[in-house]
């Protein structure tokens, strides 16, 4: 049994014990138990039951189709959205397992935020639409004034507004890749979410931008928890607090990062992050 | 493998270690037979040869860092790099001991000898093959024989102990052999010194090894 982040107790015997989390946190804001993912016949994930530390960066690594974007997409419910897509297990959150029947997906989507890896802005919508969007479609605004507010901080907090406050009203697409992507964190962060789940959010982005987004999340875990999936090995070291390694479908190693990069205790984990394979 | 050129360099620069642990190795042998010989050529070439540990260990420690800036090494090639570049500097010291065995052979000269040596050559005989050892761990990755190295650090304490006792006894006796007494204590002192730094040797082939960084020896001195 552990608290999850509201304090209340969740059950997490089922989990493997190998995985079963980040003992360094007393706090959860997930603890995946047994989870398995089908693409149709075809078995994506594989039994993965672990603990993500609330107010924590936590990273999933591993060599390309080994399943880490099909499992953060579980983690808010996308999964299900892809076609053949399925899943069986539970997901607790705040002690609510979100795969119970009786949830809506759609709450949990916005309780549970996501970053692509392509900015996926709308081109022709201005920067203050694209910010705003999320919000629009998730609640109702009546007044114009909170929704402005809104937006400043949430682009503040994405740390762009000093670089677009005068330029609201143009369109997403004219700014650069790097702000592209830091739009989609304002718009991710602008339906207040609990956790944001980000997809390889910098690689399409030249280093500089790559670590202004590492800086931002490392400001963004003070509010949330975050979830990032990376090729980027050393960006999983820079940021995160505990590491995932997963291949094939499998979650082979869930421990502090450090001791991932220094000292991996998996065979596994130790070829694939020296380069001896993937 | 995909990092084959990477992973050739890594276990070059392992090599390039053991090449400076054979230089040292040659440093203390040459240094102890000059004193047993009062061989001041001996001597002198130990001390210049020094120079080379020196520019070997700066190559070794350059070659370093170049792989962890350029090929981001993590696991356990970081931690072989890691006890690279702290073993080099274990060596780099150990030579500056022999080459201070060497210019107290040179402050010897031709004085008469105090007594015959016997412990000396034993210690440095005893720091050779522990250097020898726990290079060869080093070289295979073997925690478990650098362990074993550790106490037998025990026995050059109580060498030099020993040796310490003796000279005493004389200085006592005779105040005129101080200065003598003096500089053949020195020369225990740089090999009991040496004998610590191969147990350093040893705790870092356990962390390259274990990934754990434990004290294994506790030096009486």
């Amino acid at each position: 049994m552990i608290n999850n982040m509201l304090g209340q107790t969740v059950r997490i015997e089922a989990a493997d014990p190998k995985h079963d989390g980040d003992k360094t946190t007393s706090k959860y804001a997930l603890t995946v138990e047994d989870l398995n993912a089908w693409y149709g016949n075809l078995m994506v994930i594989q039994n993965i039951s672990m603990g993500i530390g609330a107010q924590r960066i936590t990273a999933l690594i591993g060599p390309s189709g080994c399943g880490k974007s099909t499992f953060i997409r579980c983690l808010n419910r996308m999964h299900e959205v892809s076609e053949g897509g399925r899943v069986t297990g539970r997901v607790f959150m705040d002690g609510q397992d979100i795969y119970a029947p009786q949830v809506d997906p759609v709450s949990i989507r916005r309780r549970i935020g996501m970053v692509f890896q392509r900015a996926s802005v709308f081109p022709t919508m201005s920067i203050f639409g694209n910010v705003a969007s999320g919000i629009s479609l998730t609640r109702f605004w009546s007044r114009r004034r909170d929704l402005k507010d809104v937006v400043e901080r949430s682009l503040r907090k994405a740390a762009l507004w000093e670089e677009v406050k005068d330029k609201l009203d143009q369109p997403g697409a004219s700014l650069s890749g790097g702000q592209q992507q830091r739009l989609c964190i304002a718009r991710a962060i602008a339906i207040e979410p609990e956790i944001i789940l980000m997809d390889e959010p910098c690689s399409a982005l030249d280093p500089i931008s790559t670590l202004r987004i590492e800086e931002l999340m490392l400001e963004l875990k003070k509010d949330y928890t975050v979830v990032i999936v990376t090729h980027n090995m050393q960006q999983a070291a820079r940021v995160s607090a505990w590491t995932g390694f997963m291949l094939l479908g499998q979650l082979i190693e869930y421990a502090p990062t450090k001791e991932v990069f220094t000292v991996p205790k998996d065979k596994r984990t130790e070829d694939y992050i020296t380069g001896r394979f993937g | 493998m995909p990092r084959e050129s990477y992973q050739r360099n890594l276990r070059e620069l392992q090599d390039e270690v053991l090449v400076l642990g054979s230089m040292i190795e040659k440093a203390l042998e040459r240094s102890m037979k000059a004193l047993k010989e009062r061989d001041l050529n001996l001597a002198r070439l130990v001390i210049d040869e020094d120079q080379n540990v020196n520019r070997k260990r700066f190559e070794i420690e350059e070659k370093g860092l170049d792989i962890i800036s350029c090929q981001a090494p993590m696991a356990s090639d970081l931690r072989i790099l890691l006890a690279i570049l702290f073993i080099v500097q274990d060596l780099e010291r150990m030579g500056d001991h022999a080459a201070g065995n060497a210019k107290i052979v040179l402050m010897i000269g031709n004085e008469p000898p105090l007594k015959p040596l016997i412990d000396l050559p034993r210690m440095n005989e005893k720091v050779i093959d522990m250097l020898h050892r726990s290079l060869n761990a080093f070289i295979i990755h073997d925690a478990e024989a650098a362990r074993k190295i550790v106490p037998e650090d025990d026995e050059i304490d109580q060498l030099y102990d020993q040796v310490f006792r003796e000279l005493l006894t004389f200085m006592m006796e005779d105040p005129r052999t101080i200065t003598r007494a003096t500089r053949l204590m020195w020369v225990g002192h740089n090999l009991e010194r040496t004998g610590d730094r191969v147990t350093n040797i040893c705790e870092r082939v356990v962390f390259m090894v274990t990934g754990k960084m434990e004290e294994l020896n506790v030096s009486t001195y």
